[in-house]
């Protein structure tokens, strides 16, 4: 118990408190930043972990033959090829210092086939993700726009004018009013009814205030949680059964 | 004809005469200990020189500096000719009127000079009036505010821990995310189906990881007390390993560690989109009954929560990602937002002591309110009657309470640089 808990939760009570109090100090202000190159080797050592755990639980799901080991078995081959082409540096060419040896060459060398991999292979699978986006931003828009009740009112009126204030037709169909806020309260009033202005009204006032809002209360709930973290009052984190 | 050719040439030399005539130097050269650092940098800031107009007259700007005796006093003695000797210790474009030195040593005293160049060659070099000496500061006073204000709200909630701890009476409104997540994991035996969580795809180091773990406990118990089925799929090797802990001591303190299986907590990878499409096939697959995504969230957040819809399973969102709020809000029946998100682990374990914290977090609020309100109403004031001492207020609150510049406002601090010149 003392070595899965409580020395764990003194080690990062310790370190915690004192990154803080680095803050603070110009003599110590990298200290945080060497702390988290100790943490990134830290990390990078776990992967093993994440790997191995990957590699059995495919195994088992292609040796099962259960639901989707197709998928299982892609993966597991993908991982070998491109893990044995990365490691060996296979088809990587040589340096001009040792032309005839690849291994000191840069791993992501242009032209290798590992950095075919990734651009050929991974950046367009990446890039195909992520343009699903765009179909699922219009199915969560259509849900969310409904005009069920006032509020509901409001943010679709509020969606509609920024949406238009963000392309062409927004400037077109309100290009009849003044460009020119001029010197008058009624020209300038006219001038802030054009779509891209009133765009622009309400991403700075209404949406940043809210933002703003949103944004202290995250900070005070990550004061909060940190020090329930460091001083030990929530020790859900290592697996406590408190 | 040859009076023509006389005179073209006297124009092409003179011009050329003006091309490569000296250029004027910079003037009003100033040094400065730059404040809040380890006596390792100096600030130099100078006038341009009066033919820097932007026409390219003057390319840029050559900084020197010689090293002096700490003998010697306030007053610079160092020559032009001493530092024109010395190696050049920087340069700045045209159009630039500071260089800060960050290879000085403290207690060294240095004299600088600067001097602007173009093709031709460097103009004389203006050298500063005052010697400075770079000092190391022990603490930085430009963040001095930032620590009271720091030290008022934890020692509030600590306050707050021990008072909750101590039997006082501490009321948290209800948060329907929350009170929905036995709900959701009920849905989930009922359907026989299993109940997904994940856990975002930052790594343990994030406080949103961490928090999302305090949550994974209460719903792995409520999982095994329900004898429901929960995985959860990680994009960090040491998320993965701290979740099994997490949801191991989650079954342990419901009596079922029997059915705990470590099977059901992996890692898929550490790529945020092959991440997204290992979870997308997965909810397609196996059309969990209950998804909670809580964690640090970014473009993946929609096409999890929007697929997580299309199965019809109940999605309950946390994260303190403004920029991915909105999706989650869309997309999810219940939404933690920001605060609410840290405020998870203490409101479902009812642990008196967590929910003093919260109480904390409250008066947090009201600072946090307080300051806005007094900024506000001097901002006004200083609109309305354009008076000094207003503004002065309005800027104190700005930028010292709230920015970087300690505790002594900017003008005052700026009289302050003669003194760390010596």
């Amino acid at each position: 118990m003392i070595a899965k808990r409580t020395i764990p939760l003194l080690m990062a009570s310790a370190v915690g408190f004192l990154l803080i109090l680095t803050y603070f100090i110009p003599q110590t202000e990298q200290w945080g930043a060497d702390a988290m190159e100790m943490f990134i080797i830290l990390a990078a050592a776990a992967m093993v972990l994440g790997a191995g755990n990957l590699v059995m639980m495919n195994l088992a799901k292609v040796s099962r033959r259960s639901e989707g080991w197709g998928y299982a078995a892609i993966t597991l081959i993908a991982f070998v090829v491109v893990l044995v082409i990365g490691l060996l540096k296979i088809g990587a060419h040589g340096t001009a210092v040792s032309p005839a040896n690849a291994w000191p060459s840069n791993p992501v060398q242009e032209g290798s086939p590992f950095w075919w991999i990734y651009q050929y292979g991974l950046v367009p699978l990446t890039a195909t993700m992520f343009a699903m986006l765009a179909f699922y931003i219009a199915s969560a828009a259509f849900r969310a726009f409904r005009a069920k009740n006032v509020e509901a009112s409001l943010l679709l009126g509020t969606a509609f004018i920024v949406l238009l204030g963000q392309v062409y037709a927004g400037y077109w169909l309100t290009d009849f009013l003044p460009a020119d806020p001029g010197d008058t309260a009624w020209s300038q009033f006219l001038n802030g009814l054009r779509l891209e202005n009133l765009t622009q009204m309400i991403m700075d006032v209404p949406q940043k205030a809210g933002n703003r809002a949103i944004t202290i209360g995250i900070a005070l709930g990550i004061v909060s949680t940190s020090l329930k973290v460091l001083l030990g009052v929530d020790r859900s984190y290592l697996g406590s059964a408190d | 004809m040859r009076h023509i050719a006389y005179a073209m040439l006297a124009c092409v030399l003179a011009f050329e005469a003006m091309a490569y005539a000296a250029i004027a130097p910079p003037s009003n050269v100033q040094t400065a200990d730059t404040p809040n650092d380890v006596g390792n940098q100096v600030d130099v800031t100078w006038s341009l020189s009066p033919d820097d107009n932007g026409k390219g007259a003057v390319k840029g700007y050559v900084i020197y500096r010689v090293t002096i005796d700490s003998a010697e006093g306030l007053e610079s003695t160092a020559s032009a000719t001493s530092l024109a000797g010395s190696e050049p210790i920087g340069d700045v474009a045209y159009g630039k009127t500071d260089f800060t030195d960050e290879n000085t040593t403290a207690g060294t005293m240095y004299t600088y000079g600067v001097a602007a160049v173009n093709t031709s060659g460097t103009s004389d070099i203006a050298v500063a009036a005052l010697n400075v000496t770079p000092r190391m500061e022990y603490i930085n006073r430009g963040k001095l505010w930032f620590g009271i204000i720091m030290l008022t709200i934890s020692g509030v909630v600590i306050w707050y821990v021990r008072y909750a701890k101590r039997g006082g009476d501490v009321k948290v409104r209800k948060i329907a995310g929350l009170e929905a997540v036995t709900e959701a994991v009920g849905r989930a035996t009922e359907m026989g189906r299993e109940v997904l969580f994940v856990p975002g795809i930052l790594d343990i180091n994030d406080i949103q990881t961490v928090a999302g773990m305090t949550v994974l406990a209460s719903v792995a118990k409520t999982a095994a007390e329900y004898d429901a089925k929960l995985e959860v799929p990680t994009a960090r090797s040491l998320v993965m390993t701290t979740a099994r802990e997490t949801v191991e001591a989650a079954y342990l303190a419901a009596g079922r560690p029997d059915a705990y299986d470590e099977n059901n907590i992996y890692y898929l990878t550490d790529e945020q989109f092959g991440y997204t499409a290992g979870i997308q096939g997965k909810m397609v697959r196996d059309k969990p009954a209950a998804c909670f995504y809580m964690g640090a969230f970014y473009a993946e957040s929609l096409i999890l929560a929007e697929t997580g819809n299309s199965i019809g399973a109940i999605q309950i969102a946390g994260t303190a990602m403004p920029s991915q709020l909105p999706f989650f809000v869309a997309a999810c029946d219940y939404t933690l937002i920001g605060e609410e998100f840290f405020a998870a682990s203490a409101y479902l374990s009812g642990d008196a002591q967590q929910l003093g914290s919260l109480k904390g977090q409250d008066v947090g609020k009201v600072i946090a309110a307080a300051l806005l309100v007094l900024g506000c109403f001097f901002a006004t004031l200083a609109m309305a009657t354009g008076s000094s001492s207003m503004i002065a207020t309005q800027d104190y609150i700005k930028n010292n309470i709230l920015g970087n510049e300690g505790f002594v406002p900017a003008a005052a601090a700026e009289t302050g640089i003669e003194g760390d010149n010596e």
